[in-house]
């Protein structure tokens, strides 16, 4: 089996009924995943690209055995959409909706976690794995069936590198976009395991971003439990203190979360570093020849 | 992020019943010395220049005046005065207190532990950053139970308080942490938080609400901040736009690839200083305002690097030749773009017959940037 997804994920899509729902939807089912039901309230008995629409979640998972959901909701309603879906039975929820307040992401992650639900996300582009299934956004052009395993905090720079890792021959196993809020409610830490019991990865391509401390504890993690080969990019080298760039979290602040102290760990933990994004597929076929050989 | 004022973080508090020194914003300094005059503020009091970076004590925007002229020349000295680039256009005159010793107190999140973190150290009056840690107690708290008692009494014995100022800071930490949860605040922190008699009072605020929440809070949505005019119009358009030191123009979808695309520009001796996020739209309109926008920072060269995701190709390019038709002549600039993802073949059809041409390498992409901005800085 490959990283939380597979041939067997039976994915219910809330908010299917929206734009990016839709859009989404389709672009899910031509990856191969198994679509199943859409939820949105009041829009029950229609149909979104032949997959049937549900009042609530929980009618959508009795009828269609829905075990994994894709939130499209917008931000204030997403804290509702997820506790409904844990209620229902759903334990796998891809949140791909921006601009939730991080004080509803700890009621969330909190709840998922009394119950045993795994968030990924918010503002993340979800879970692909390539010839068995997907759930969330990111695009299915970039993807080969193989063996690199890629977990990211990015969204579009990870479609860039997962793009890369085809163009030069090589295939994914699974890629995690993990999403960069500030409160995610899976982290490099907790999706390191994933990959490590994996059978599926040989490798990992590990993307990080300046702010915060997940690529510091992902190193310290690496160091004494991972044992596949790790190849790592921290985005964000030349970025000036203070200022934040873009949506995400990605923040310097009084010096802590720098690229410095990210990749000198990382490289203590025996990572591979990319200084690039271009610079990724070749160190990836390096650490799979010198592991090929060992 | 939109960070308060000390004097409307105090506002807040106030509403919360967290004790503060009596005082007044005042915009002028008659309307200082009238409000001494009158009593409204005690004297001797403190003038404090509302601004919104630290350090105001020692860059001389805080004085202290004894009588009514006194307030009234420390005003005039401060306002209208430029205190690291912000224009101080309003003053906090509050009564200055007998103080006794100086804590600090604050809320936020922890990341890591996915939890708010209560901090509390006996050094206040200070930056925290340069209190050893040993003497900062953070204490974890779940959501879900809230502050509880027992934590509110570990705060209290690492400060060693007696019986009055501990009452006092009980009442504080429960009013802080409902600031906290119900304001959806980043931050809130009492630096100081000063012993006066038998109570507590805030000396200072720092109060930081999450954009995010916006929704909840539209009683925020007008408090200026510290963006640039262009940055203020980007926002108001919903694109993210940083303006910073250097020439080349870089704009890009997500934080990642904006930040990995300014990483090698730099490589290559480029000088990256206007970026915009386009985000996730899909709406070429949107895509035009934002290069309409980069025109008007007058980069020397700018670099169009996107991948489309939720933004398709033929999206961006249909908005990118818009905004070129629409860019007056003397304000044009050089343009490299480079475009993959969804619908990329139509999004590099649309460009080609603009006369624009899409490169595939990020690297030669780079190159090709920084050499149309004039070549490699010195």
């Amino acid at each position: 089996m490959s990283v939380l997804i597979d041939t067997d994920t039976r994915v219910l899509v809330q908010g299917i009924t929206g734009h990016q729902g839709t859009v989404h939807t389709r672009n899910m089912l031509d990856f191969g995943a198994r679509v199943v039901a859409g939820a949105t309230p009041g829009k029950g008995g229609t149909s979104v690209e032949g997959v049937p629409v549900f009042d609530t979640v929980e009618e959508a998972v009795a009828r269609t055995g829905a075990n994994a959901t894709c939130i499209f909701v917008p931000a204030p309603f997403a804290r509702d959409a997820f506790v409904e879906a844990v209620d229902a039975g759903v334990r796998l929820a891809v949140i791909v909706t921006e601009h939730i307040p991080f004080h509803d992401m700890l009621t969330m992650y909190h709840y998922g976690r009394l119950k045993g639900a795994r968030i990924i996300g918010p503002n993340c582009p979800g879970i692909a794995a390539p010839g068995r299934s997907k759930v969330g956004i990111i695009p299915n052009v970039v993807f080969r069936p193989g063996r690199v395993g890629v977990v990211s905090r990015s969204g579009t720079l990870t479609y860039e590198i997962v793009s890369g890792i085809k163009d030069v021959g090589l295939g994914q196993s699974t890629c995690l976009g993990l999403g960069g809020d500030p409160v995610v409610g899976t982290s490099f830490v907790d999706a390191l395991p994933l990959f490590e019991e994996d059978p599926e990865t040989s490798l990992l391509v590990l993307v990080g971003e300046i702010g915060g401390s997940a690529e510091e504890e992902a190193a310290e993690y690496i160091r004494h439990h991972f044992h596949k080969p790790v190849v790592a990019y921290i985005a964000g080298r030349s970025a000036p203190p203070g200022k934040r760039m873009g949506h995400a979290g990605a923040i310097i602040a009084r010096g802590r979360g720098t690229a410095e102290s990210k990749i000198a760990a990382l490289q203590a933990a025996g990572a591979r570093i990319a200084r690039f994004p271009y610079e990724i597929p070749e160190l990836v076929r390096e650490a799979l020849a010198d592991a090929g050989t060992r | 992020m939109v960070k308060l004022a000390e004097w409307r973080g105090k506002e807040v508090f106030r509403r919360y019943g967290i004790p503060l020194p009596r005082g007044r914003v005042v915009r002028s300094p008659e309307e200082a010395r009238a409000a001494s005059e009158s009593g409204d503020v005690p004297l001797p009091g403190v003038l404090k220049a509302q601004v919104l970076t630290g350090g105001r004590g020692k860059g001389g925007a805080v004085r202290f005046a004894a009588t009514p002229a006194e307030v009234e020349e420390a005003a005039r000295g401060i306002l209208g005065m430029e205190f690291k680039g912000e224009q101080v256009r309003e003053l906090l005159f509050e009564e200055k207190l007998a103080i006794g010793r100086e804590l600090y107190v604050a809320l936020t999140l922890d990341r890591s532990q996915r939890l708010p973190v209560l901090m509390v150290s006996p050094h206040g009056g200070m930056e925290i950053e340069s209190v050893d840690a040993s003497e900062i107690v953070r204490i974890p708290i779940h959501p879900f139970v809230g502050l509880s008692g027992y934590e509110r009494r570990r705060a209290l014995r690492f400060l060693g308080l007696p019986p009055g100022p501990a009452k006092s800071m009980e009442g504080i930490l429960d009013r802080l942490w409902r600031v906290f949860l119900h304001e959806d605040a980043e931050l809130v922190e009492i630096n100081p938080l000063a012993v006066v008699g038998d109570s507590l009072v805030a000396l200072d605020s720092k109060v930081i609400i999450e954009d995010d929440a916006s929704f909840r809070h539209p009683e925020y949505a007008e408090i200026p901040d510290d963006r640039t005019a262009l940055e203020e119009v980007a926002r108001e358009k919903g694109i993210a736009f940083v303006q910073l030191e250097g020439n080349i123009g870089v704009i890009a979808n997500g934080a990642g690839l904006t930040m990995a695309t300014l990483d090698v520009l730099q490589q290559f001796g480029g000088r990256p200083g206007i970026f915009l996020d386009l985000g996730g739209t899909d709406n070429p309109a949107q895509v035009t305002e934002a290069f309409l926008l980069m025109a008007r920072a007058h980069p020397t060269a700018v670099f169009l690097n996107v991948f489309g995701g939720v933004t398709r190709c033929d999206t961006v390019a249909t908005g990118l030749v818009e905004a070129m038709r629409r860019v007056p002549a003397a304000e044009r600039f050089p343009l490299v773009a480079r475009i993959r993802g969804n619908n990329e073949a139509e999004g590099i059809r649309i460009l080609q017959e603009a006369g624009i041409t899409s490169l595939r390498q990020l690297e030669e992409s780079a190159r090709a940037v920084v050499a149309a901005a004039g070549g490699p800085a010195a």
